[in-house]
């Protein structure tokens, strides 16, 4: 009995131990995001690989101090998120985390850093709410929101004369969002909604919710949902012939989407992202050294987890310390220039404020190289894309 | 026309639909039925083996270029022996046990499984395309109905009622059937039961594999993609009679069309529908619409 | 003699989890403490009564959820949060038991999951849950009015008084009269009724109270936490909670705490292994050891199911017994 009392107290101890015997020079910076299901080729893992090269690129470390990323997987679930985050927070003395994608896990994480008051820098989640309703003065919405993509892919759709949609929406925040922000945009051109249907996340099989929508006569086909999602939706669409009499509308794709896909299923889709790597020598440099890496070229999301590490060190370094508050202060007064955006800033709400591209997918025979998906189509800047301070619902900017 | 307030082409595109995963629910359960009915093991891990037909269908194909055709039948063979090897190994020393350590067995076996499989390929899904010799759709006039989809229900009945004829109507069926009843007698009658019962298992997991091989082009292959279907699978068994073979084709086929027309009037609650349906009859015919009471 | 031993022993686990909150993170101890008190709440029906449920997790994840809008959308005290959410897992107790005992074995268990199922449908559809994004924000607020929760170690002595006090009910319930008649309709029930005792009515009493135990259990963290998700109604909890039970040893009290802790522990700590041992040996496939958990867990099962079917303790007590002899 008393034995194993010991075994079991030394064991237990043992364990700690490992934990208390991280070093606590280096800054430590956390990264959640979806690492291995329906987004991780979105951010997942290549979202690391990214800020590390912004990390290198700034010159490894910041203060003196070596600069290391703490990776976890959150698996779509709120509360690994949160809980992860609350963990390197108490524990590894982490003063800045930096969220991927799924907007569940963003707004749960956004309320543990905001009540911690610890920085929370996103790129990869949709949802417009965390910096409308779920605004915090220490969250930093960088690459995207629901909004622009409704503003942008929503507003390009209906004035080109498809006024009604169908939507098919993934069950949870970012879904709900974006058929919301989406809807608004539909209304106020003169469309009409005829209907939705919700379907699970990384739902297996579309076919009957398609069928859904097949049975509105709608004219276009709103697909609220992204990544693995999409691509099922799509897929699923052409098999059952929906392409022929519905038009689609990705309301969120990426690059790694439009890959996956294929481009003969593709073909047509319009796009909008904040980002693309053929844009310039610069954006094709970047993705030259990602694609040595990851093997697969860099979304906008990737390009958005660089720039907004390298924008943080940078704040880190001109505040002379890594405490929250004043790094915020200096993030708030930087003008962003860098690989991802020229002339991006930070607002008040917590949106970095940048230009936003709609592309389109071309057909397979304007294809040249690889990766060779987009053609540009519009180039809109930050303030028509994005909602204007007074449109917003962050209590924060009322 | 209207039903339910709906056009009639959308009810009868959803119960067509229905009907498809209705062949699915079909074989996978009878698989489980067989594996019960003749061995008394609840066999938790069919949903891996499900996924595991699934996975070598799409590793054939990916890393060996073995096409689709060859697969339907070296899918299943291959996982009939990991389940061969399940049987000999482990699960022969819990027959004399409570069911209730063969269900924790086959449960551990299916995390193991997954785990493996998950940490080999992730979560997210990997397709894979339907092969060319069924692809394209008809037009059946309220939908385009794939082809695809037409052959899975025709081949899942094929091997559903192939399968129940053996079992009801021939000598072979009629040695296991008496086997479970009497085992030693059926030894004295020459027959190698012990080796009988393996290869039934071997058999009822080769049904799961199947169905994963049918399934590959039209759910996303995924290393999870059995544990989303197994408590539904087992709740069809449960209500069909768990020893019925016959019960769980019809309870399978049925419970497709039943959630077809859950997804019409209320979509939400069409994975949720077979478990009221098995709570229902549990409390009204304890034994299952077709079973008997052991 | 052995009994001093055991008493002895078991002071000294109680000294030290009043100690451990300042030598280990606290938020760690607590789920420990939550996932034990759930696992001892459901062995009551496992090991002492013979009832194997495979919806358990209706209990875990639906007292959170009501415990949680009670005191985040009804604006109470913690202690009634605490109140409802073990009231609420107490009458979901009565209901689900009333209908489940009319069958015996896996009949019982595949009506337990039916009515989780059921249960958990109606969470993922229900706006108050959050769905998916599950129900953020739960205050930690004033225990009592005197005892700030906020602070990790104040919250840390409210779950383990609940702790403490909720394993004293149970070893008391199972050594009463009560848990006699319990055991020896496990043991042997058609004897039990022969003797004249109505067994569906302890049947339901033991279910209402494992059940209402596991929500204390799901109250506990979901205050402890601040929100509560879907994946504590999913029937792979009910799953785990059945391996705790069987890990630990289903025949005893401290069997289920036991394998609680080491099912917990291993769940945090594999991922770290495995992100160790990929920075040694730089092979990619050991970072996805963290996936490993699973194959982990599953082997324990296997292990368990085939070699050790009593648990930790329960080998360990025979070990003992053999000894002695």
């Amino acid at each position: 009995m008393k034995l194993k009392k010991i075994v079991t107290a030394l064991a237990l101890l043992s364990i700690t131990a490992t934990s208390f015997a991280a070093d606590n020079k280096p800054i430590k910076i956390g990264f959640i995001t979806d690492g291995a299901s329906l987004y991780s080729d979105i951010d997942g893992i290549g979202g690391k690989e990214a800020m590390e090269m912004a990390i290198a690129d700034f010159g490894g470390s910041v203060l003196g101090r070596k600069v290391e990323v703490l990776y976890a997987d959150h698996q779509n679930k709120a509360d690994i998120a949160a809980g992860k985050a609350r963990e390197w927070i108490d524990q590894e003395g982490v003063n800045v985390i930096f969220g991927g994608t799924n907007s569940g896990t963003a707004l749960a994480t956004s309320k543990v850093t905001s009540e911690k008051k610890r920085l929370y820098i996103n790129n990869g989640a949709g949802t417009s709410a965390l910096t409308n309703e779920q605004c915090s003065p220490y969250t930093i919405h960088y690459t995207y929101d629901t909004i622009a993509l409704a503003n942008v892919t929503g507003r390009a759709m209906v004035e080109k004369g498809n006024k009604n949609w169908f939507f098919i929406t993934a069950d949870y925040a970012f879904g709900e969002q974006l058929q919301k922000d989406a809807t608004k945009v539909v209304v106020d051109n003169g469309g009409k909604v005829l209907g939705s249907v919700k379907h699970p996340l990384n739902a297996s099989d579309f076919s009957s919710f398609l069928l859904q929508a097949q049975n509105s006569k709608a004219q276009v086909l709103g697909m609220a949902n992204a990544g693995g999602d999409t691509i099922n939706s799509v897929k699923a669409a052409n098999e059952f012939g929906i392409n022929k009499s519905m038009k689609l509308a990705g309301l969120l794709v990426f690059i790694t989407d439009v890959h996956s896909i294929g481009i003969k299923n593709a073909a047509g889709l319009l796009a909008t992202e904040a980002w693309y790597w053929d844009l310039n020598d610069e954006t094709r440099a970047f993705a030259g050294r990602f694609i040595q890496k990851m093997k697969r070229m860099p979304t906008s999301v990737h390009a958005g987890d660089y720039s907004s590490m390298l924008t943080y060190l940078k704040a880190v370094k001109a505040a002379g310390t890594d405490n929250p508050d004043q790094v915020l202060a200096e993030m708030r007064k930087m003008k962003i220039n860098d690989l991802f955006t020229k002339g991006g800033y930070i607002r008040k709400d917590g949106t970095m404020i940048h230009d936003m591209y709609l592309f389109e997918v071309k057909k397979a025979e304007e294809v040249t190289k690889p990766w060779d998906y987009y053609r540009v189509v519009k180039k809109l800047p930050g303030e028509q894309a994005f909602n204007t301070l007074a449109e917003s619902k962050c209590p924060l900017v009322k | 026309m209207e039903i339910f307030g709906l056009p009639l082409s959308a009810v009868l595109s959803q119960l067509l639909l229905g009907l498809v995963n209705g062949s699915f629910y079909a074989v996978l359960s009878l698989g489980l039925a067989v594996i019960f009915g003749l061995l008394n093991v609840v066999n938790f891990a069919h949903g891996a083996m499900f996924m595991m037909g699934a996975v070598f269908t799409w590793m054939g194909l990916t890393f060996f270029g073995i096409g689709y055709w060859p697969m339907l039948i070296l899918a299943p063979i291959l996982v009939a022996i990991v389940g061969i090897l399940i049987e000999r190994f482990l699960l022969k020393y819990l027959y004399q046990l409570d069911h209730l350590y063969g269900l924790l067995l086959t449960f551990g076996l299916t995390l193991i499984l997954e785990g493996i499989f998950r940490s080999f390929f992730g979560v997210s899904g990997m397709s894979y395309s339907v092969p060319d010799a069924l692809a394209g759709a008809v037009d059946v006039g309220f939908m385009f109905l794939p082809i695809y989809r037409a052959w899975v229900v025709f081949i899942s009945l094929v091997v559903c009622f192939g399968t129940w004829y053996v079992i009801e109507k021939t000598k072979l069926g009629a040695y296991l059937r008496a086997g479970t009843e009497n085992p030693k007698l059926i030894q004295a009658f020459g027959i190698n039961f012990p080796l009988m019962v393996t290869l039934t298992y071997g058999f009822g997991v080769a049904l799961a594999a199947f169905s994963g091989v049918l399934a590959s082009p039209i759910i996303q292959v995924s290393p999870l993609m059995g544990s989303n279907l197994i408590i539904t699978i087992f709740a069809i068994v449960v209500i069909g009679g768990m020893g019925s073979i016959m019960g769980s084709i019809l309870t399978g086929l049925g419970l497709g069309l039943i959630e077809a027309l859950t997804k019409v009037l209320y979509p939400e609650a069409s994975s949720t529908v077979v478990f009221l349906v098995m709570a229902l009859v549990l409390l009204v015919r304890p034994a299952g619409l077709f079973g008997r009471e052991k | 003699m052995k009994k001093n031993q055991s008493q002895i022993f078991y002071i000294a686990l109680i000294l030290f989890g009043i100690v451990a909150p300042w030598f280990f993170y606290p938020i760690f101890l607590m789920k420990i403490l939550c996932f034990a008190l759930f696992a001892a709440a459901f062995n009551l029906l496992l090991g002492y009564t013979g009832l194997l449920s495979f919806g358990h997790a209706a209990f875990l994840g639906g007292a959170g959820y009501i415990c949680g809008y009670i005191i985040r959308d009804m604006g109470a005290s913690p202690e009634v949060g605490l109140l409802g959410g073990t009231l609420f897992a107490a009458l979901l107790g009565y209901l689900m038991g009333s209908l489940a005992i009319r069958r015996q074995g896996i009949y019982f268990a595949m009506i337990t999951l039916a009515l989780a199922q059921m249960l958990y449908f109606v969470f993922l559809q229900a706006k108050f849950t959050g769905g998916e994004d599950g129900m953020q924000g739960i205050p930690r607020g004033v225990f009592l009015g005197v005892l700030d929760l906020q602070n990790d170690i104040n919250m840390y002595f409210v779950v383990y008084a609940f702790f403490l006090i909720s394993i004293i009910l149970i070893a008391r319930v199972t050594s009463s009269p009560f848990g006699k008649i319990l055991f020896a309709i496990k043991e042997n029930e058609p004897r039990a009724i022969s003797l004249g005792y109505d067994v569906d009515r302890f049947k339901l009493l033991a279910f209402i109270l494992s059940g209402a135990l596991a929500g204390l259990a799901g109250s506990l963290q979901a205050l402890m936490m601040g929100f509560e998700t879907l994946s504590d109604a999913h029937w792979s909890m009910s799953g785990l909670v059945i391996l705790m039970a069987l890990v630990g040893g289903v025949g005893t009290l401290i069997g289920p705490i036991i394998g609680a802790i080491v099912i917990t522990v291993l769940e945090h700590k594999v991922g770290d292994i495995g992100n160790w041992v990929f920075l040694v040996t730089n092979i990619e496939w050991f970072r996805t050891l963290g996936e490993s958990v699973t194959i982990v867990t599953g082997l324990i099962f296997v292990i368990c199911v085939m070699a050790f079917r009593k648990g930790i303790v329960g080998e360990f007590l025979d070990k003992l017994k053999n000894r002695h002899n």
